[in-house]
């Protein structure tokens, strides 16, 4: 299989709730893939199985072929994975800089080093992320001076430095201002072909706009996974957003096939 | 911080320790006592903030370290070597020792169970000194410690407070490198946020344990100073009457800042043994007043009131 980051019949039950119950999936390298579902369709919970922040009930994930199912998080990190999570997660004691520079900084060998070190090679770096996600000239500003927008964007700054192989976005565009959202799709087109992107979003549109597939899930399940206009026009899709009915509503704002 | 704030402060730290290397020339005897010992509890409150205020771990049993190293200085003062330099290196290795051992258990939990297995760390140290008869001479104490020597002279009054004072210069240069450096990044990222620190791929707690043993090795340092300071080490010097004091200080002074939990630490030393006896003895009973004070009225310790001054109404 060619598969950068696969999983099979991967289970994660809390209690009772079958929050991932037996989803298979497999991301070819340079994929770029949307997860999509309505609330509580499991799309987070994978993503924490897949990062490994969370280990399942049941079933394997590999990332290069390897079985990482019982990897810790730190690890599949250092192999590759980066991630933001769809509640903000930065370090809030910090400035912009410092929080990509924390990221930075293991790549560079360094983090151990308890001399201040010349650091001209990690300002460099961390000033280049900054200005990929629109945040150049902001990076001495502390985490609280930004805005919501400008926060999502240092989360994928963050996840960008550890220069991950396989990059998770969970709900990136979350609460941006349309300007917003049109840097971030400029970004993410402008990420380096060899990295295979896995993103949960709901607004449809930029879903549209930036995967090449598309796997929707429903109550813990793969519904569907296809390109983004097959997902479009199943009736399976529609009825689980909306119930029957009303597929004519579905993807109304999406631009037209074709 | 403010570039200006920022240059302003190697030029600040010079005057300090001008200041201070100055003070027996100025002081009286008993006076110069009482800084010394305020130096050597100031480097036990640095040490405490290496981990409560770079890397996010409160703990409440650091008297541990500090007394196992008091206790290996005197111990080898008494049967071996008086040499200063030397009691001082058994002293950061028994403390960091003892720290490596607590720490690989300790450093697993967090919060409240991180600050309740100190505690009883500490509690179990504390009984092993009072029951290790043989090396620690029980509950009476190691006592008849001689006093350091450096170059052949013996380290008394004004020159144990030079040389107090040297080792605590040394100890919060070493520190404040080691905060502002990649490692002191990383422990900071570590108490902002552990979960995101593992997802971007940090061995939190090899992290974690190297803080803990560089800090129980600083209070070791410490507390070989204590030793050639008071010449008498007793299993109270390692336990809660310690290290109560010693989180108080930081908490007092703010953590994280480094020279604010030496102001509490001068603080703490100055009302709990001297304001203390003139209050009939009710010096804990006002070091717990400042302490509720401080948490309301000034969260963030006696060095954010500098900061805030420089900084001015934000």
């Amino acid at each position: 299989m060619t598969a950068v980051l696969s999983c099979a019949g991967l289970h994660r039950n809390f209690g009772a709730v079958r929050a991932v119950d037996g989803v298979d999936l497999a991301l070819p390298a340079g994929a770029r893939h949307a997860l999509i579902g309505p609330n509580g369709a499991g799309k987070s919970t994978l993503f924490r199985l897949l990062a490994g922040g969370l280990s399942p009930s049941a079933g394997q994930i590999w990332l290069d072929g390897g079985d990482v199912t019982r990897t810790s998080e730190a690890r599949r990190a250092r192999l590759g994975i980066g991630q933001t999570f769809q509640h903000s997660s930065l370090f809030l004691s910090m400035t912009a800089g410092e929080n990509v520079g924390l990221a930075a900084q293991r790549l560079l060998r360094r983090p151990w080093s308890p001399l201040p070190v010349a650091r001209r090679e990690l300002s460099e770096r961390v000033d280049a992320l900054l200005v990929d996600v629109g945040l150049g000239g902001r990076g001495s500003a502390p985490v609280a001076a930004l805005s919501h927008g400008e926060r999502r964007q240092l989360e994928i700054a963050v996840a960008l430095a550890t220069r991950p192989r396989v990059l998770l976005l969970d709900e990136p565009a979350a609460g941006l201002s349309p300007a917003e959202t049109e840097r971030l799709t400029h970004m993410v087109q402008r990420l380096p072909g060899d990295v295979t992107l896995l993103f949960v979003e709901h607004d449809l549109d930029l879903v549209f706009r930036l995967a090449t597939r598309v796997t929707v899930m429903h109550l813990g399940r793969v519904l569907m996974t296809g390109s983004p206009e097959e997902v479009r026009v199943s009736p399976a899709v529609q009825e689980a957003y909306l119930g029957t009915g009303r597929r004519q509503d579905l993807f109304i704002s999406s631009p037209a096939a074709g | 911080m403010s570039l200006a704030a920022r240059a302003r402060w190697p030029a600040l730290a010079l005057l300090a320790a001008l200041a201070l290397a100055a003070a027996p020339l100025l002081l009286g005897p008993f006076a110069v006592t009482t800084l010394t010992r305020i130096l050597v509890f100031a480097l036990l409150a640095l040490s405490l903030d290496l981990l409560v205020g770079i890397t996010g771990l409160p703990s409440l049993g650091h008297g541990a370290y500090f007394g196992v190293g008091a206790y290996a200085a005197g111990w080898v003062a008494i049967h071996a070597t008086p040499s200063g330099p030397v009691t001082l290196a058994v002293a950061i290795a028994a403390g960091g020792l003892v720290a490596a051992a607590a720490g690989s258990v300790a450093v697993r939990a967090r919060g409240v169970f991180f600050l309740m297995l100190t505690l009883a760390i500490g509690e179990i140290v504390e009984q092993l000194a009072e029951s290790w008869h043989s090396v620690t001479g029980g509950s009476n104490g190691l006592y008849g410690i001689p006093a350091a020597r450096l170059g052949g002279a013996a380290l008394i009054d004004d020159a144990l407070y030079w040389y107090v004072l040297a080792v605590f210069i040394a100890g919060f240069a070493v520190v404040a490198c080691v905060a502002a450096s990649p490692f002191g990044h990383t422990l900071r990222g570590i108490r902002d946020n552990e979960p995101r620190m593992r997802a971007l791929g940090y061995r939190v707690y090899h992290f974690k344990l190297a803080a803990f043993v560089g800090s129980g090795a600083l209070a070791g340092l410490a507390g070989g100073l204590f030793a050639a300071q008071q010449r008498l080490v007793t299993p109270a010097d390692l336990g809660l009457a310690t290290s109560i004091p010693a989180l108080l200080a930081v908490t007092i002074g703010g953590e994280g800042s480094l020279w604010g939990p030496c102001l509490g630490a001068a603080a703490v030393v100055l009302i709990r043994d001297y304001l203390g006896s003139s209050l009939g003895g009710h010096g804990s009973l006002v070091l717990g007043l400042l302490f509720v004070v401080v948490v309301f009225a000034l969260p963030g310790g006696l060095a954010r009131v500098g900061l805030a001054r420089r900084r001015g109404p934000a």
